[in-house]
């Protein structure tokens, strides 16, 4: 593989990614503004705690904002195939000359760059909103926490991604499915405790608890990198494991998709 | 090496659902049976280099199977299909260096405009992105696309002028192998006339071998050096226009009168019923 020509080809991805986006720029107000609101009606319950809101605001608000980066990263790289299909050039995508890793390094790498501009705008509206202090965060360990987890996220996305692959019809839904149950189970909006005891032990397996449980230590408690070691390791080396997993298991999926004769334009 | 496409006893079949019968009871209704159906079966040919091959059928006959075989978006279930040497299934990535397609419905991202997805497609391809723009510029002007609207977005373009930036994408990347599916249908006279121009000039000035595939009898007569009558995934014969209009009548038979002879098909029925789709 010749890394400069493959990075190139990468970088058109997010190029094409960055075009629609200008050219659907009404769907991006609609959605921010929804961000928004979600954020800050979440938010507002916090209020309702009396002399620790401002504590359980912060809480809350982490929790949206981190499921809200989380959530993009996830949705556009899971709905890439999708999103090519409803287009019509998913033929040509896949007869490019170019390694998968290559198409959807590319689509992780716009997926990251969206998703953290997009969480950056709800902060500063949020944090106007609440006139949050943020004087006791650690933003540089939150940022660190961010794209350490975003590792692990796109390796999920890209198992996500083969699902439109196996059914033009139901994979995109089914992707919403997973998504719903990570936020379920990895306490975005209440502690792990909350749940049913039976529940509980699924939390393990979900990338986004530990990133939560960093993100609101370097946020809320001020936890420096070194503190966060252990839990930065930990979600680095999810991230390590799924990425080759999720290429893998795409890998299958766009070969069954060769055999079967889905891999083609649908609508 | 004069073959620039080999395919040997190539098989493709697919388990397509069924129409579920309103008679049946509601377990059968929800999941109907599924049928076989024979898209490409035992085919074999052999496309030589630098030559325009055709591929003549009707719908469903297995002509665009066959290309997207030859285009490494569909695993042969046997035979094997090879590119310039290159077997389609073990080296994918080197037979899509040396390919590239035009397919009947102008698939592009219908919001960026015929520069951005021409120049997406060209990073792609790895191909210099000034060199792309002039390249570009160059056959749009050529098979007569109107400059100022390069940067209006696809979806305000006539169904002509986007096949015509079709063409232009595929011809960007320099292929040596063009796979044509349709290229022409549902395009009026003029840029009918346009793009068949082209693609001769293509191939005399390039040397690409090029892939056919047509329900246009007149289309592939004018175009096409050899011709295959393809009905039921079943290759029926594979000769010049001449040599085919030979075997069946004389040199006054019509390609019409070939087709029906070698499938038992009525052309003037297969063409209102591809009207009607």
């Amino acid at each position: 593989m010749k890394l400069t020509r493959e990075l190139r080809a990468s970088m058109a991805f997010a190029q094409r990614q960055y075009n629609l986006i200008k050219r659907y720029w009404s769907w991006e107000v609609v959605f921010l503004f929804y961000s928004i609101i979600n954020t800050l009606t979440i938010g507002l319950i916090g209020v309702q705690a009396g002399e620790n809101s401002g504590e359980l605001i912060l809480y809350l608000v982490v929790g949206a904002l981190l499921w809200g980066f989380l959530s993009v990263v996830f949705h556009e790289v899971g709905e890439s195939v999708s999103w090519e299909r409803w287009e019509g050039t998913i033929e040509y995508t896949f007869m490019a000359p170019i390694h998968r890793l290559t198409h959807l390094g590319g689509m992780c790498l716009y997926a990251i760059g969206y998703g953290a501009i997009r969480t950056i705008i709800v902060l500063i509206a949020v944090a106007l909103f609440f006139d949050l202090s943020l004087t006791g965060a650690n933003l540089l360990t939150g940022l660190a926490v961010l794209v350490v987890s975003s590792l692990s996220f796109i390796g999920m996305g890209l198992m996500a991604a083969v699902l439109p692959l196996l059914s033009p019809e139901k994979g995109s839904q089914a992707t919403h499915i997973i998504q719903g149950f990570i936020l379920l189970i990895s306490g975005v909006y209440y502690e792990i405790e909350a749940l049913p005891a039976w529940m509980q032990p699924l939390s393990r397996f979900s990338p986004a608890t530990y990133t939560l449980r960093a993100a609101r230590a370097a946020l809320l408690d001020g936890a420096s990198i070194s503190q966060l070691a252990p839990e930065l390791l930990r979600l680095a080396l999810i991230g390590i494991l799924l990425i080759p997993l999720g290429l893998f298991i795409f890998s299958l999926g766009e070969r069954y998709a060769m055999r079967t004769g889905k891999l083609k334009r649908n609508g | 090496m004069d073959s620039a496409i080999v395919c040997h006893q190539v098989r493709k079949y697919f388990w397509e659902e069924q129409e579920a019968d309103p008679g049946a009871c509601w377990l059968k209704r929800l999941r109907p049976g599924k049928r076989l159906t024979k898209a490409v079966d035992d085919v074999s040919l052999e496309v030589k280099r630098g030559e325009i091959f055709g591929l003549l059928g009707s719908n469903g006959s297995g002509k665009s199977t066959l290309i997207r075989l030859m285009a490494t978006l569909l695993l042969p279930d046997s035979g094997y299909v090879s590119v310039l040497g290159q077997d389609v299934v073990k080296n994918r990535l080197a037979v899509r260096r040396m390919i590239n397609r035009v397919s009947v419905d102008a698939a592009f991202f219908k919001k960026l405009s015929a520069y951005e997805n021409l120049m997406y497609a060209a990073r792609l391809y790895d191909v210099n992105p000034r060199q792309a723009k002039i390249d570009a510029e160059a056959i749009l002007k050529r098979l007569g696309f109107p400059r100022n609207k390069i940067y209006a977005s696809m979806e305000n373009l006539s169904r002509g002028m986007q096949q015509k930036v079709a063409v232009a994408r595929a011809l960007l990347t320099s292929p040596m192998v063009l796979l044509l599916d349709e290229p022409t249908t549902g395009l009026d006279p003029k840029s009918k006339r346009d793009v068949q121009d082209f693609v001769l000039e293509v191939q005399a000035e390039h040397d690409t071998t090029i892939i056919l595939t047509t329900h246009d009898m007149a289309e592939a007569e004018r175009l096409c050096q050899r011709i295959a009558i393809i009905d039921g995934g079943r290759v029926e014969d594979i000769d010049t226009a001449e040599g085919l209009k030979n075997k069946v009548g004389g040199p006054s038979t019509t390609m019409e009168e070939v087709f029906f002879a070698l499938t038992g098909r009525d052309w003037s029925k297969e063409a209102e019923d591809h009207e009607a789709d």
